[in-house]
């Protein structure tokens, strides 16, 4: 009964979103996040593609967004085909990129000073990408953020704005945009490399608090996880591995 | 041997031209040759060729042509070039031009250059400014009668009335001044100032495969560019596949009713003889076209092609990266060439030389980076000096203050030791960096690496520096 239930809901939703697309791009194609827990959540089992979506680093990591980028990167490891990666300033280093998985011969860096917005337009415009990813500092109007919207359902090129500011908690980062979900990245600290013996110098795998925001037909939540392994994974913390819901529950109370 | 240039003032033999030898030994333009054989014994002279020099600076005008789409010669000696809306293609208007000089001093000409607002301006800047980088009315009020083109006859007259800077004469009424000297005196002012538009007549070399229409009526709307674009782009690509040739660079030029040809110019980053791209990224640079009162032809010239395989065409149906190299083209002249790039690897263990911009539709060999190295995803160049307080020199910092930030070190790794490389650069023969990857106690990754080894001052100085966040 539940899985006819599910079915039938997941049909009403594609004939819904045909409805306000009004476009032929196929329905529901998906990109996972990194973590099948995450993924499940999610209205169409994982990223759409033909879609905008956010993701903000969170406290000093704001500016830099490093956190973000690796798990930008990691999406993008799971695409085929070039990406268009669009910045203010190019500050990547492509080797931290690779070491998730992106392959170099597949980024294609645009350092657009002030034009990283016409950029990713006219990136999602040409259907030949895998995805757009465009690293927009401070204001991001709900305009500009709706045409990148309606340029990516046009081709189904995934489109991912990576948001950055000076400031830690700016303003301008929690006003609403018409993206399909948007994310936080926050780090926290990891546990010592080698847990019986924490005097010994190590580092284990990063620690991320990955935090849905907003959702489009979805709910939001929050996840422990590590940071990307080799081919752009997240792996969910063991402790809560178990049932994320209610891990999510505990971190929200 | 001091070289000298002769031509016949209609009485007698005169020196045109001097080169730098003869100079050095008091030899100047206009002075009598029967003078300057006196003067230099063993003098090399030649006769002057007013045609041949005519020709030659037509062909180092329609060399220019790589810069913008406007160039014209200037007899005698000069050249205009039209830069507007080409800056950006070349990294600036000082990159320009830096590019200009250093091209023409390998072709073992000197040259002076000059950018300025007006055709005026640069005239006069490129010829007495040598101090001023660029023209304001300040600066060529300074300059003297000569920077105003008049004929030579006329600034002698004007001299004799206590005339020797052209802000002298801007300030004078003009009324009198035009009544005395004519109005070539009061036409140069307001060219030198802009206040009377000046249009450059471009040169064309005949050999370029180029198309031309133009109108009954003059045309002025965007669409109706659009569809001259069309078939302007249709007439050029049939030509360029009956060369076998793709372009590289496009010239479009909007011939004016008043004289003046505003021009829009496009390059791609592989030879293409696809109307639809072509056209559609010149289309989409008809916003900066200001159409004044008419257009009334348009010529587009391929300024630039390349040998293009009639395959090319066809790759539509191949997975071939043509999509993006439309893609590509149109970003480049949006953004300016170089900033359109991929990464590509590099065989170096310091690790902002382990990366090297390529163009982005370059073949990259499938290399990528080792995959062992922990490597951040940020980095800073050039890396931010940090205090730091450590007990052991050799150790990871106990804490590390950046930008006023203390950061306290909770869990480290390393070192990862690397040294610099002395078959390179001989400043790096013993020089060493520890890196050491960091996280703070709130959860935050930096790359953080010191100077030297720790132990031996001649491998760097102990200090620490952030590189990176991971």
């Amino acid at each position: 009964m539940f899985q006819t239930s599910h079915a039938r809901l997941n049909e009403l939703r594609a004939q819904i979103a045909r409805i306000e697309r009004g476009t032929l791009a196929a329905p529901g194609q998906t990109v996972s996040i990194g973590a099948p827990e995450i993924d499940r959540t999610l209205p169409h089992g994982g990223l759409a593609l033909g879609a905008l979506h956010e993701i903000a680093g969170a406290g000093p990591d704001t500016e830099h967004g490093a956190a973000a980028a690796l798990l930008t990167a990691g999406i993008l490891a799971r695409t085929t085909g070039p990406v268009l990666w669009a910045m203010e300033q190019a500050d990547l280093f492509a080797p931290g990129l690779a070491s998730v998985g992106l392959h170099p011969d597949r980024v294609v860096f645009a350092e657009a000073g002030k034009a990283v917005l016409a950029t990713m337009e006219e990136g999602l415009r040409h259907p030949g990408l895998a995805a757009v990813v465009g690293e927009i500092t401070g204001h991001f109007s709900p305009i500009a953020a709706r045409r990148l919207q309606l340029a990516a359902e046009q081709t189904g090129v995934l489109a991912i704005a990576l948001r950055r500011s000076r400031r830690f908690d700016d303003p301008a980062l929690m006003q609403p945009t018409p993206a399909m979900t948007r994310w936080s990245i926050a780090v926290l600290p990891s546990p010592p490399a080698l847990p019986h013996a924490p005097a010994v110098l190590g580092l284990g795998p990063a620690r991320w608090r990955l935090m849905l925001t907003r959702c489009r037909g979805g709910a939001p939540g929050t996840w422990i996880t590590e940071a990307c392994d080799a081919t752009g994974r997240i792996h969910l913390v063991p402790d809560f591995a178990d049932g994320s819901a209610a891990a999510t529950e505990r971190l929200r109370a | 041997m001091p070289l000298v240039v002769v031509g016949n003032d209609g009485r007698r033999q005169t020196i045109v031209a001097a080169d730098a030898a003869a100079t050095a030994l008091g030899l100047r333009p206009g002075m009598a040759l029967a003078q300057a054989q006196a003067l230099v014994p063993g003098l090399a002279i030649h006769p002057m060729e007013p045609d041949a020099d005519a020709e030659a600076l037509r062909r180092v005008a329609a060399w220019c042509l790589r810069y913008a789409p406007l160039v014209a010669p200037d007899p005698p000696d000069g050249i205009w070039i039209d830069a507007t809306g080409s800056t950006h293609l070349h990294g600036g208007e000082a990159a320009m031009l830096h590019d200009l000089t250093a091209r023409f001093a390998a072709f073992g000409m000197a040259t002076q250059s000059a950018i300025a607002d007006t055709p005026g301006a640069a005239h006069a800047l490129a010829r007495f400014g040598q101090a001023a980088p660029h023209a304001n009315p300040a600066t060529t009020a300074l300059f003297p009668l000569e920077a105003l083109r008049l004929p030579s006859p006329l600034c002698e007259s004007l001299r004799l009335l206590g005339f020797d800077r052209i802000g002298q004469l801007a300030d004078t009424p003009r009324a009198p001044l035009v009544r005395r000297f004519g109005s070539i005196v009061a036409l140069r002012l307001d060219q030198l100032s802009g206040a009377v538009f000046e249009p450059i007549v471009p040169t064309i070399p005949a050999a370029l495969i180029q198309a031309r229409l133009s109108f009954v009526e003059p045309l002025l709307t965007a669409p109706a560019f659009a569809a001259v674009i069309d078939r302007l782009t249709a007439l050029v690509c049939t030509d360029l596949a009956n060369a076998g040739q793709g372009a590289r660079r496009l010239d479009l030029l909007f011939e004016r009713v008043d004289g003046a040809t505003p021009a829009i110019r496009i390059g791609t980053a592989r030879p293409s003889r696809d109307p639809r791209h072509l056209a559609r990224m010149l289309t989409e640079r008809l916003e900066r076209i200001d159409p004044g009162l008419g257009i009334e032809a348009m010529r587009l010239i391929a300024t630039r092609t390349d040998m293009a395989l009639p395959t090319q065409t066809a790759a539509l149906s191949q997975p071939t990266d043509a999509p993006i190299a439309a893609l590509v083209d149109r970003l480049s002249n949006r953004l300016g060439a170089a900033r359109i790039f991929r990464h590509e690897p590099v065989e170096s263990d310091v690790p902002e030389r382990s990366v090297r911009r390529v163009p982005a539709l370059h073949r990259n060999g499938g290399t990528n980076w080792p995959a062992d190295l922990p490597r951040p995803v940020r980095l800073l160049d050039p890396p931010q000096p940090v205090e730091t307080m450590a007990l052991l020199p050799d150790h990871p910092p106990l804490a590390f203050t950046w930008r006023r930030v203390r950061h306290r070190v909770r869990h480290a790794d390393g070192p990862e030791r690397i040294a610099g490389e002395w078959w390179k650069r001989d400043g790096e023969m013993r020089s060493v960096r520890d890196y050491f990857r960091i996280e703070d106690e709130d959860g935050h990754r930096f790359w953080l690496f010191r100077r030297g080894d720790g132990d031996d001052p001649t491998t760097g100085d102990r200090r620490w520096f952030l590189h990176g966040f991971f």
